[in-house]
């Protein structure tokens, strides 16, 4: 965990409104595991205030240049522009400086390398899933559901392949591959496999949706969650959840940040995670 | 070529330490309460020993829920806050928090507040006894359930009662931090200081709201919440200045600090040390920043003693 103050190796519009920037992030490597996340510093002066919170899309680095330079390990994150500050990241060059705090939070557990894997994602929920991609086919059979609204939602299908990755892609419009929730794909993945484990990133309700079938099947979950955040260190208690067992006389609040963004879906008490998505105005 | 003899240039480092109250700060910098944690959130990213002081998220009685999400919302230049004083309770910090927090080689605060006198009194009771808090900062933004819920510090007699009971639980120093919420705080300023307070900080954050105009809902759960970053500055700022010509204990400034040029304002108008809040979220270095530019400021001023500058307000 660190601040960086770093610069911009690349920064480019890879889907309508959704960017893909490379940031210089010497140690990494070392550092950072499937699931955690930054906080990005859009620029020094005012506003946006607040440091804005991005999942890890994957860790690479560039071999030395011949005139001496070192390695250059950089973090790839993509993002959907939709606010102020992602509107400002857009404008952002190769070379322009930032700040980075990071790698903050808890990952992924990547589990028993026998078991089956199954991810679910979509948007900007496919972001962290694919670094875990990257380490589970390491050991695994992974498989990829995909879905969104519409195409637009479903990005990165090619490299998610060419890691070795089963991709399923649902669309609600039906504009790319099968009509329809990426639910329906799970629940027939998991008739078929019924010992995967489910990983799981996107909109609450997705995220809500997949949380019933995984229960009703009893099969492992493990969700990333998004949340408002100030701080991202456990120090504000602005991007808290409530935890299994929560009650007014005994708060069991876990912090996005600190105890997430990855929880165990039996470390969260769902019936009030489904009100609170509905207040979030953030939440996508 | 004649020798000359290099003369060594002794740059003399100003004088930073500060005293509040009978506790000693190695400079006036420290943490504004709820924007910390409790200290060990922040280790990884800056050395706490060379802060004045650490200043504890509020504690209470009992263990505190909070309010629902979304507890937080970005405004321009800064944010509203509804945490609804979420914390693990006195005696939890007592046993999970202060070993930590001994460690630590600056002077411990710890901030609490309560829903009724008599809670406050208890919580400053509890704290009395435990060797490594330095000193107490009461929060008196709170609403007397027993009285209808009319916020302590809104009232002067209130905030008297209150601050009078607490004073005869502890023997350490009693910091009081005072609401802005008020018509006039020169007023709640003059209660406490008559109530027994070693020193007055200010201010707490200034009560605020934001709406989504899409959903036409509150952006806080809460609906109504406490702005706080640069935005608040020049209130605090001015608050602070009617303050310290009230009152003759001494006054730490809060409100917006996040560069050294902005803690300066406080300090010339009077107030013998700063707390930063906000800032640590966007930039969790912000008080080292602050501190270097302190002393890099006296040393080009020609100042020798931080305190040389405090209430040097040219009117
Ligand atoms: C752990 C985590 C990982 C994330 N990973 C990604 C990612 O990989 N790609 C991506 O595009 N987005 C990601 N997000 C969401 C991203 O943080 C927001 O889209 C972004 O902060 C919006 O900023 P803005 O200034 O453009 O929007 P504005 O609406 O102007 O932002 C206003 C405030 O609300 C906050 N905010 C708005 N939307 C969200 C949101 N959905 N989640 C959290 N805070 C929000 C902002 O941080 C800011 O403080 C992630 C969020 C979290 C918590
Ligand atoms: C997230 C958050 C939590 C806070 N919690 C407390 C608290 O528990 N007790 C308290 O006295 N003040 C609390 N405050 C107020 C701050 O200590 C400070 O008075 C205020 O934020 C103004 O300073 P700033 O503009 O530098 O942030 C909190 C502020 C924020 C932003
Ligand atoms: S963002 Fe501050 S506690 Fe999580």
């Amino acid at each position: 965990m660190k601040n960086y103050k770093t610069i911009i190796l690349s920064n480019q519009e890879i889907a309508p409104g959704y960017c893909r920037m490379r940031i210089l992030a010497p140690g990494y490597h070392k550092m950072a595991s499937p699931g955690q996340f930054i906080m990005f510093r859009v620029q020094r002066s005012l506003p946006p205030l607040l440091r804005r919170p991005f999942g890890i899309f994957r860790i690479g680095c560039l071999p030395a240049d011949c005139d001496g330079m070192p390695d250059k390990e950089y973090i790839e994150i993509i993002y959907k522009v939709v606010g102020s500050g992602t509107e400002i990241m857009q404008e952002l060059h190769e070379g322009d400086r930032i700040e980075l705090l990071g790698p903050l939070g808890r990952g992924f557990e990547l589990g028993d390398p026998d078991e089956e894997k199954i991810l679910v994602g979509g948007g900007i929920g496919l972001v962290p899933l694919f670094m875990l991609a990257e380490k589970l086919v390491e050991t695994s059979r992974v498989r990829l559901l995909m879905g969104g609204r519409s195409r637009e939602d479903i990005i990165a299908v090619t490299e998610f392949e060419r890691l070795g990755v089963e991709t399923y892609v649902s669309t609600e419009d039906g504009s790319l591959g099968e009509e329809g929730l990426v639910t329906q794909v799970l629940q027939r993945k998991l008739e078929k496999y019924p010992r995967a484990s489910v990983f799981a990133c996107g909109p609450m309700p997705m995220i809500d949706a997949v949380q019933k079938i995984c229960a009703a099947n009893k099969t492992p979950l493990q969700v990333s969650l998004e949340a408002l955040m100030a701080c991202g260190v456990g120090a504000c208690l602005g991007c808290v959840v409530k935890g299994a067992g929560h009650s007014d006389a005994e708060p069991r609040y876990l912090c996005t940040c600190k105890h997430g963004p990855v929880f165990r879906a039996e470390q969260l008490d769902w019936n009030r995670l489904e009100n609170q998505a509905a207040d979030c105005g953030g939440c996508k | 070529m004649s020798e000359v003899k290099m003369q060594k240039v002794e740059t003399k480092r100003p004088r930073m330490a500060v005293e509040i109250a009978g506790l000693k700060l190695k400079n006036p910098v420290m943490p504004a309460s709820g924007t910390f944690g409790y200290g060990e959130e922040y280790a990884p990213y800056l050395d706490l020993n060379q802060l004045g002081a650490i200043v504890t998220k509020g504690l209470s009685l009992k263990p505190k829920a909070g309010n629902n999400t979304p507890r937080i919302c970005e405004t321009v230049s800064g944010m509203l806050n509804a945490i609804g004083l979420q914390n693990v309770g006195v005696d939890a910090f007592i046993t999970h928090k202060m070993p930590f927090l001994e460690q630590i080689n600056a002077p411990v605060i710890v901030n609490f507040f309560g829903n009724t006198q008599e809670e406050y009194a208890e919580v400053a009771a509890r704290l009395d006894d435990v060797p490594g808090v330095a000193g107490l900062e009461m929060n008196i933004s709170c609403p007397n359930v027993k009285h209808g819920g009319i916020v302590f510090g809104t009232e002067a007699v209130a905030a008297h009662e209150v601050v009078s009971l607490v004073r005869k639980q502890t023997s350490k120093p009693l910091i009081v931090k005072l609401t802005p919420n008020v018509t006039d705080i020169r007023v709640t300023a003059r209660a406490v200081e008559d109530a027994g307070a070693d020193a007055i900080s200010l201010i707490n954050t200034l009560t605020g709201m934001a709406v989504d105009v899409k959903t036409r809902k509150p952006r806080l759960a809460n609906t109504i919440g406490g702005l706080s970053g640069p935005a608040i500055r020049p209130i605090a700022v001015r608050l602070v200045h009617q303050v310290v010509q009230e009152v003759s204990v001494p006054v730490i400034g809060i409100g917006g600090i996040s560069r050294a040029v902005d803690a300066l304002e406080f300090l010339i108008v009077g107030a013998k040390a700063v707390q930063v809040g906000t800032a640590n979220f966007v930039d969790p270095n912000a008080m080292a920043t602050i501190i270097d530019g302190l002393e890099n400021f006296c040393q080009n001023e020609g100042i020798e003693d931080i305190n040389e500058l405090v209430g040097t307000l040219e009117v």
